[in-house]
């Protein structure tokens, strides 16, 4: 009965309470909304590297590592001698590496000399492979494979063929413009910095490099392709290296003798803690998100608040007819309280629905343009604790005014005169 | 015969001021109709708001229906109000957001006492409110619209008279639910109202201050003259 004539009053107003509705909902959709990003944008940031067990680079912090050599910001001070890295390649105890060669880029995108290894072994997110949209792997020592957003924003095709410049910058006036590469695969967007990047051979990166010295061409050492292809290619560092072993077990004791090495010094780092390092620093901001949002979450409620309490006012004769029926005055409590519980309840139901529909219109478009992964997926713990915050923030609200009118129903007279 | 209202020596007081009620004794049968006059502050309200059990704090004995209020809780009083009186204000008795139907059957969602004596009367509870709203000359075409603001204050009057009668409550409490309407609404409602009580031997306890009403009662009540 209760709900009956809370629903009735309700669509008596629907006006305010259509507002409030929306306004609930929307703030709802935002709060619940920008959790997702946060929880979805830390598990994409997480899972840039997924199975990888090291990453292996020249003595440096671990975060600085990792900024070059996955996220593929900032550059390298120092590389690993061609020696070292075969010795990892080659130990028994490490199943696979992927070498990472850095420092030459295209349009402002840049340019990673790896192996097909990387197409093998690289994984992101729930340990998924590298897929690719069109062709394949590096098929000659010129080819070269695109990020897909590389090759969406630089209208890129396969068989296409494009020249790297010297250097990360976006402006560099030395092209390796002798030769250039041909796009043999591009790959599927993934949401990790791969889709930003060039990937080239290492022996394709030492090719452009022959005639070059201390980052300037030598004058009348120009190398044509094919008398490159005749030249040992073998480079002679690699900025990093991505490393998976038989046995996670090894992982610690591994990490320890790199660590310690005299002769050739270098930093080993497990991607989770160097990850949960780096994330401390970005998190900042996502926590600033979650803040704004929970402003709009109380905005939102204030505005329900003001159209409860004027309501009450305007019930008084309301109140008194149901006195007069024989409604205690809790049960005409309940009354509005009913009334502020069902506009939340039925503001956050539209606020989900709003955010699976928004999510699910903006899943791909948001993987495509901003590498941002948004799955659809049920309420994280997270979600249903700010959910719940919001049911009980709602009923808060809704004591208001419904004390109000319990002390309305406790006048000791019904008869009024007005 | 049953007594419905019966009261022995009540005395009431506001908190360190005269008395403003004082009634030695009143007995009301069922089925017997009450006219209370009596200038302002002569307690005509005062004493509505004592027999609805919405206040308390008074001497001496009242009873409702064979219950002595000043034993029960609140909670039984609100019971007590709901199951067995009918109450009609002046104004505003109908709630904006039902329709006449529903505002009529509310009492029945709030006691099932009455409930039942709706279903026994007419078979459901709609269908007796239907029959209390035609008996009181109401247009059907309005009976299932959300009509109050577009009904005339007599109109809106007689549905208040038909959700105070629905479930044949034993007392009917009346605070002056004619002085908003004109000579001829007024009769009309009066004469309206008594025909249905009398098929039903329901009591009226009603407060006005227009003597013309007084003619429609057996019993009459001066208060001005009982201090």
């Amino acid at each position: 009965m209760l709900i009956r004539l809370a629903l009735r009053s309700l669509a008596s107003r629907r006006a305010s309470a259509l507002l409030t509705l929306f306004t609930l909902a929307l703030s709802t959709a935002l709060l619940l909304g920008v959790q997702q990003i946060r929880e979805q944008s830390r598990l994409s940031f997480f899972d840039t590297v997924s199975g990888t067990d090291l990453i292996v680079g020249a003595r440096s912090g671990p975060v600085q590592l990792l900024l070059y050599s996955v996220f593929h910001i900032g550059s390298a001070t120092s590389n690993i001698r061609w020696s070292s890295y075969e010795a990892l390649r080659d130990d028994p105890r490490i199943a696979w590496t992927i070498p990472l060669s850095l420092g030459d880029s295209h349009r402002g995108y840049r340019v990673v000399g790896t192996h097909n290894s990387l197409f093998e072994h690289y994984r992101y997110g729930a340990k998924q492979p590298l897929e690719f949209a069109q062709g394949g792997p590096l098929d000659d020592l010129f080819s070269v494979v695109l990020g897909a957003e590389v090759a969406r924003q630089l209208g890129y095709g396969l068989g296409d063929a494009l020249i790297i410049a010297h250097g990360a910058g976006n402006t560099s006036f030395k092209q390796h413009d002798n030769m250039p590469f041909k796009v043999s695969g591009i790959l599927a967007a993934s949401g990790t910095p791969l889709d930003r990047a060039l990937l080239v051979s290492l022996e394709g990166l030492e090719a452009v490099h022959l005639g070059w010295r201390a980052g300037i061409p030598l004058p009348g050492m120009q190398v044509t392709p094919d008398q490159a292809r005749e030249r040992n290619l073998t480079p002679r560092e690699v900025t990093a290296a991505l490393v998976g072993l038989e046995s996670r077990l090894q992982t610690f004791h591994l990490q320890r003798e790199l660590n310690t090495r005299r002769d050739d010094p270098l930093t080993a780092v497990l991607p989770g803690v160097a990850l949960q390092e780096l994330w401390q620093v970005v998190s900042v901001a996502e926590k600033a998100l979650l803040a704004v949002s929970g402003a709009a979450l109380l905005i939102g409620l204030c505005g329900m608040l003001a159209v409860l309490l004027s309501g009450v006012q305007q019930r008084r004769h309301e109140i008194a007819v149901l006195r007069a029926l024989g409604a205690s005055p809790l049960r005409i409590a309940g009354l509005l309280l009913t009334e502020s519980l069902l506009l939340t309840l039925s503001g956050m139901v539209l606020g989900l629905l709003l955010l699976w529909g928004g999510l699910h219109l903006l899943e791909q478009p948001l993987l495509e343009r901003f590498g941002l992964r948004l799955a659809l997926t049920g309420l994280s713990s997270e979600q249903w604790l700010l959910g719940g915050a919001v049911l009980l923030l709602g009923l808060l609200s809704g004591l208001i005014p419904s004390l109000m009118a319990y002390r309305m129903a406790l006048a000791k007279s019904l008869i009024r005169r007005n | 015969m049953k007594l419905i209202i019966s009261i022995d020596n009540l005395r009431f007081a506001w908190p360190g001021q005269a008395p403003v009620l004082e009634i030695p004794q009143l007995q009301l049968a069922a089925g017997e109709h009450l006219f209370i006059q009596g200038p302002s502050g002569s307690g005509k309200s005062t004493l509505l708001n004592l027999l609805a059990g919405v206040l308390t704090g008074f001497e001496g004995e009242i009873r409702v229906a064979e219950h002595a209020l000043g034993r029960l809780s609140e909670r039984r009083r609100d019971r007590l109000r709901a199951d067995r009186i009918g109450v009609l204000f002046q104004q505003f008795n109908l709630l904006p957001y039902l329709n006449l139907t529903d505002n009529v059957s509310l009492p029945c969602s709030l006691s099932a006492k009455r409930r039942s004596a709706a279903i026994q009367r007419s078979g459901s509870v709609e269908a007796e409110a239907k029959r209390l709203l035609a008996q009181l000359q109401l247009p059907t075409e309005l009976f299932d619209r959300r009509a109050v603001a577009e009904l005339s204050i007599g109109q809106q009057q007689r549905v208040a008279a038909a959700r105070a009668l629905i479930g044949s409550p034993d007392l009917i409490i009346a605070d002056e639910p004619t002085s908003a309407l004109d000579g001829a609404s007024r009769d009309r409602f009066m004469q309206l109202l008594l025909d249905e009580l009398a098929q039903s031997e329901t009591t009226l306890l009603l407060v006005s201050h227009d003597p013309s009403l007084a003619h429609y009662f057996s019993r009459h009540l001066d208060l001005g003259s009982t201090l």
